[in-house]
């Protein structure tokens, strides 16, 4: 098994600990073998950036994707420009609040991350509700692996909400599976 | 707070066993497991992360960590603390490491052990600040003017970064010379597992201090307690009389500028202490070789893309090793004959436009083809292009 996976959106979303958080959870708390590398722009703020974990039984030598399974994409403009090397049959989900303009011609996930971390008081947790509904909608790792990477990677104090983005995002990803 | 190295307190620091780690970081785990208890450094990208690690962990363990003006006050900063009895580091990138050259020197010469960490990226001049390279292999080599030898060790996975960097220290203080990890941006700022060894595991070596009678030392000469071309280490306030110049010096430490001998003496042993021990000093790690017509000798980051290269080759039938140089400098002169003798090409693939290719050639010695593979931009090889050099392509 070797999964190529691509999270994007734009700088401050928190696009890199997303990755972090995957890719912990598969070697630290799994017994997968795991890197995460990253590209951004030299702005701080804004403009599109991207995390990529590579997930496999084996060791993994050349450590970038080569073509993309699993596409995560948290605003319009990464998912524009990040989305060339996708295989055929890679499976995405979009936040479909801020990628309006999704309709590709594919079935994809759509998942309200950001208006669902709004409800829970605070827009910063939308990459962690994200780590909930790639969870569950790509079920490649296990549930409570990923759990406790999302505990180990984020402040102490933010803990519970934190818990709470990653569950709601869980059930936001079962409910895409269903709308599909 | 005067520093005590403490490895309990270090673990403590440091969290758990096992852990999803940036490369930069673990040369800062690598660095504070080693005994260093001193970095004085100037933040570039994509070294950043281990000033920022020092920074904030330094101080936990007892130690100093100073941003300096620059990258030359760095390496003065770094040299010094040496001096004042500290384990020292610093990590920069292509410009700050060009900056450092004058003073790499003067630790070569000064007989100064300490560590450099270069997350290389591209260059010339400032370059690509983000992206990765494998440009400054030469440099660490000849970048600073005169005789002197280098010792560089190149790492390809996050873990290597942290054992590479105790390495780094630990052959460092063993012959009192600058040590150098030649890391890149994109080890540099890759994730990996990694697993921290226990107190019991670590293997620290430390510098022989001064012992003897203060009335007979002598600073710049063979060891006076054991069989050593590296001279006993009597740092600053010991009470032991040294006197410290990058000019050539006597036994004594004094300039003596004007006199053949008196340079070769001092030149040959601050170079013959490290190449006497060459064969001790060779770490490789060889894949597939066995049977090998073709193989890849690489380094660094370039070493995974021809990894799995090789593994393409495999598969598809061609009979195709690899030799990884983990130290690259002091460079393994015979392995790289005798694997040429075996072989009937050699591929050196890197993140420049051919630097390393130049000692293999020099001592495969003809027994085979030698084919530089370069690439530069900031990108890695992809394994398919490096699969095309095993065709022929």
């Amino acid at each position: 098994m070797k999964k190529d996976i691509r999270v994007c959106g734009f700088g401050g979303q928190g696009v890199i600990l997303s990755g972090f958080i995957i890719g912990k959870a598969a070697s630290v708390f799994m017994d997968y073998h795991a890197v995460q590398s990253q590209s951004y722009g030299p702005e701080a703020r804004g403009g599109a950036a991207r995390s990529e974990i590579i997930i496999s039984d084996e060791k993994i030598g050349y450590p970038r994707p080569i073509g993309v399974d699993y596409l995560v994409a948290m605003s319009q403009e990464s998912f524009d420009t990040y989305r060339d090397d996708i295989r055929d049959d890679a499976v995405i989900i979009v936040d479909s609040d801020l990628v309006k303009k999704h309709d590709i011609g594919r079935p994809l996930y759509k998942v309200q991350a950001q208006k669902i971390a709004e409800e829970l008081g605070n827009k910063i947790v939308t990459n962690i509700v994200m780590v909930g509904a790639f969870t569950s909608i790509f079920g490649l790792l296990k549930t409570e692996a990923v759990k406790e990477s999302v505990i180990d990677s984020v402040p102490k104090r933010f803990t519970e909400l934190n818990i709470k983005a990653f569950e709601r995002g869980l059930e936001a990803g079962k409910n895409a599976v269903k709308e599909l | 707070m005067k520093y005590k190295y403490d490895p309990k307190r270090i673990r403590e620091v440091l969290g758990k066993k096992v852990q999803f780690l940036l490369g930069d970081m673990a040369c800062v785990y690598g660095g504070l497991l080693a005994g260093c208890s001193f970095f004085g450094g100037y933040p570039i990208t994509p070294a950043s992360e281990v000033a920022e690690g020092m920074a904030r962990r330094l101080p936990r363990v007892g130690g100093t960590y100073i941003q300096m003006e620059d990258e030359i006050g760095s390496m003065a900063a770094v040299i010094g603390a040496a001096w004042g009895g500290a384990k020292s580091m610093t990590a920069t990138s292509g410009p700050g490491f060009s900056l450092m050259m004058e003073n790499y020197g003067f630790a070569a010469m000064t007989e100064t052990p300490c560590v450099i960490v270069n997350v290389q990226r591209t260059g010339p001049s400032t370059g690509q600040p983000t992206l990765g390279a494998q440009g400054d292999m030469m440099q660490v080599r000849w970048g600073t003017h005169g005789d002197f030898e280098a010792l560089a060790l190149a790492p390809s996975t996050v873990q290597e970064c942290m054992d590479f960097t105790i390495e780094a220290f630990n052959l460092s203080e063993k012959y009192r010379n600058p040590a150098c990890v030649m890391t890149d941006g994109e080890v540099g700022h890759l994730r990996e597992r990694i697993i921290i060894p226990d107190e019991k595991d670590l293997k620290i070596i430390d510098r022989v201090t001064a012992t003897i009678d203060k009335e007979k030392y002598i600073p710049f000469t063979n060891s006076q307690t054991r069989k050593s071309k590296v001279p006993d280490f009597a740092t600053f306030g010991t009470g032991y009389r040294t006197y410290v110049t990058g000019l050539t010096h006597n036994e004594k430490g004094f300039p003596a500028t004007d006199k053949q001998p008196d340079h070769e003496r001092l030149v040959k042993r601050i170079t013959t202490k490290i190449t006497d021990d060459a064969d001790k000093l060779v770490m490789v790690e060889q894949l597939n070789l066995d049977d090998a017509d073709v193989a890849f000798v690489t380094y660094g980051a370039t070493a995974r893309p021809a990894e799995s290269a090789m593994e393409m080759g495999r598969k598809n039938g061609i009979k195709v090793g690899l030799l990884r140089l983990k130290i690259v400098w002091p460079f393994p002169d015979k392995l790289v004959t005798n694997l040429a003798k075996d072989v009937d090409k050699i591929i050196v693939p890197e993140m420049n436009l051919g630097q390393m290719v130049h000692p293999v050639r020099e001592f495969a010695e003809n027994h085979c083809e030698v084919i530089s593979a370069p690439k530069i931009g900031g990108e890695m090889h992809l394994p398919m292009e490096l699969y095309k050099y095993l065709e022929g392509k």
